[in-house]
């Protein structure tokens, strides 16, 4: 017990690697705002072609969503990181994840709000338009509010998954949360920086993790 | 034609494909058992936690809510160095298969243990009374009553989350277990080519694809139901 504490619960370990870890913490931060502009945008971009019309648009659209799900997170961002040099594209470690990240999340988003346009009865674009709205304005004010509305839960548990994903990075030496805690566990031959990462990132996703539970049971009754 | 023949040779190099087939495939093979195993593990302790959840003792209820919110909040990757790197400390040396089949089939569970329980609290209160009223015990309605129903609803997101979950087995590559992207990785630094990198890639669309295409069956039949 005693070797336990002082392994994984170290308080003095912790203070001592703390600034290490706020560095990183910034880093996942900057990280998690990028990835999830970009894929929130990106996702609605990619579902907007998946409900083309013409088939052209339609298809590869699905195509694109369907490899981008099969492919884990991680070879997406090592093939980036590695594999693009090689074609003379040489990437910063951080362009690497957000590109990686933002193919991986946009393709998820991309079937979330998909799932969500497509539960709004096609009278309300009709009667928009009647209105006199072009179908962008009926699209923009009257069906995609509603829309986001009704997959809300499964928007906020899709960033979750990001808010995690961003600790891959580590893989690829960027100075983010787990990599700090990693860096300093290395240090220190102690594992009670990772334990701390472990809590930070409690501390922020806990709450969110709640949230979605008590939305799905919220819809399920 | 200069430039895309550099490319496909950088990328799709033939030569090097077919001299790390066979390496690969023993990669496909390590992949599947250690997702097969997360998968097992996962949904049956998901399923049993689920089925202790409705048995509403207070004290049991708040550790499986406990360890369902852990298992949704932390990172897969922060377990998995916490248990690879930190466990031989206290004398706990568990290989790197082990400590990914662990985690993985936690996390597994803690997310398949709300959805089945999703599933449980949708299952019309009518329904354990009518089966209660046959004059099953509570056990047995919630076998032969609740749980059918409740499973039922709950495959379509348990099949996104399967999926999501059995990718993450890419994450052995960090603690040395050769699946694909190790295999990948190593080949790539031993060729000095993308060629493996996007051979490992074209292997998890082949192995992950048809889950992929799965969950849209599901999602169709799904959705024709309600």
């Amino acid at each position: 017990m005693e070797d336990f504490i002082r392994l994984f619960l170290n308080v003095e370990v912790m203070l001592r690697t703390w600034p290490l870890l706020k560095q990183g913490l910034w880093m996942t931060a900057q990280l998690c705002a990028v990835v999830i502009g970009l894929g929130l945008v990106g996702g609605l971009f990619l579902s907007f072609l998946a409900m083309a019309k013409s088939r052209w648009l339609r298809w590869p659209a699905f195509v694109v969503i369907d490899v981008l799900r099969a492919v884990p997170p991680l070879v997406l961002l090592i093939f980036i990181y590695s594999g693009l040099p090689f074609a003379g594209l040489d990437i910063s470690p951080f362009a690497a994840v957000a590109v990686a990240f933002f193919l991986n999340n946009s393709a998820y988003y991309a079937e979330i709000y998909r799932a969500g346009i497509q539960s709004i009865p096609a009278g309300q674009t009709e009667a928009a338009r009647a209105t006199g709205l072009t179908s962008a304005q009926a699209m923009a004010y009257v069906v995609l509010p509603q829309a986001v509305r009704n997959v809300l839960p499964d928007l906020l548990s899709n960033t979750v998954e990001v808010v995690k994903l961003t600790s891959l990075a580590s893989v690829v030496s960027l100075a983010e949360l787990l990599y700090s805690a990693n860096m300093a566990r290395s240090l220190t031959y102690n594992s009670s920086p990772l334990v701390m990462a472990a809590l930070i990132y409690l501390a922020f996703l806990w709450p969110l993790v709640r949230l979605v539970s008590r939305y799905q049971r919220k819809l399920a009754v | 034609m200069d430039g895309l023949d550099r490319f496909l040779n950088t990328f799709f190099n033939g030569a090097i494909f077919a001299r790390y087939l066979p390496d690969m495939l023993a990669g496909v093979w390590v992949t599947i058992w250690l997702a097969a195993a997360v998968i097992a593990l996962g949904l049956t302790l998901g399923l049993l936690l689920a089925c202790l959840r409705s048995y509403g003792n207070r004290v049991v209820n708040l550790c499986i809510i406990v360890f369902a919110d852990l298992g949704r909040a932390l990172p897969p990757l922060v377990l998995i160095l916490i248990m690879y790197f930190g466990l031989p400390g206290l004398g706990v040396r568990l290989s790197g298969p082990l400590v990914l089949i662990l985690v993985l089939g936690f996390v597994l569970a803690a997310f398949a243990e709300e959805i089945f329980w999703a599933g449980l609290t949708s299952v019309a209160r009518g329904q354990w009374e009518a089966g209660r009223a046959t004059g099953l015990g509570f056990t047995q309605t919630l076998i032969h009553v609740a749980l059918p129903q409740a499973i039922r609803l709950a495959i379509p997101p348990l099949v996104n989350r399967v999926l999501a979950i059995s990718k993450m087995t890419a994450l052995g590559s960090v603690i040395g277990v050769s699946e694909i992207l190790a295999v990948a990785s190593t080949a790539q630094s031993f060729t000095g080519s993308a060629a493996p990198l996007t051979m490992g890639a074209i292997a998890y669309v082949i192995v992950f694809l048809p889950l992929v295409i799965l969950t849209r069956i599901l999602e169709h039949r799904y959705a024709w139901k309600v």
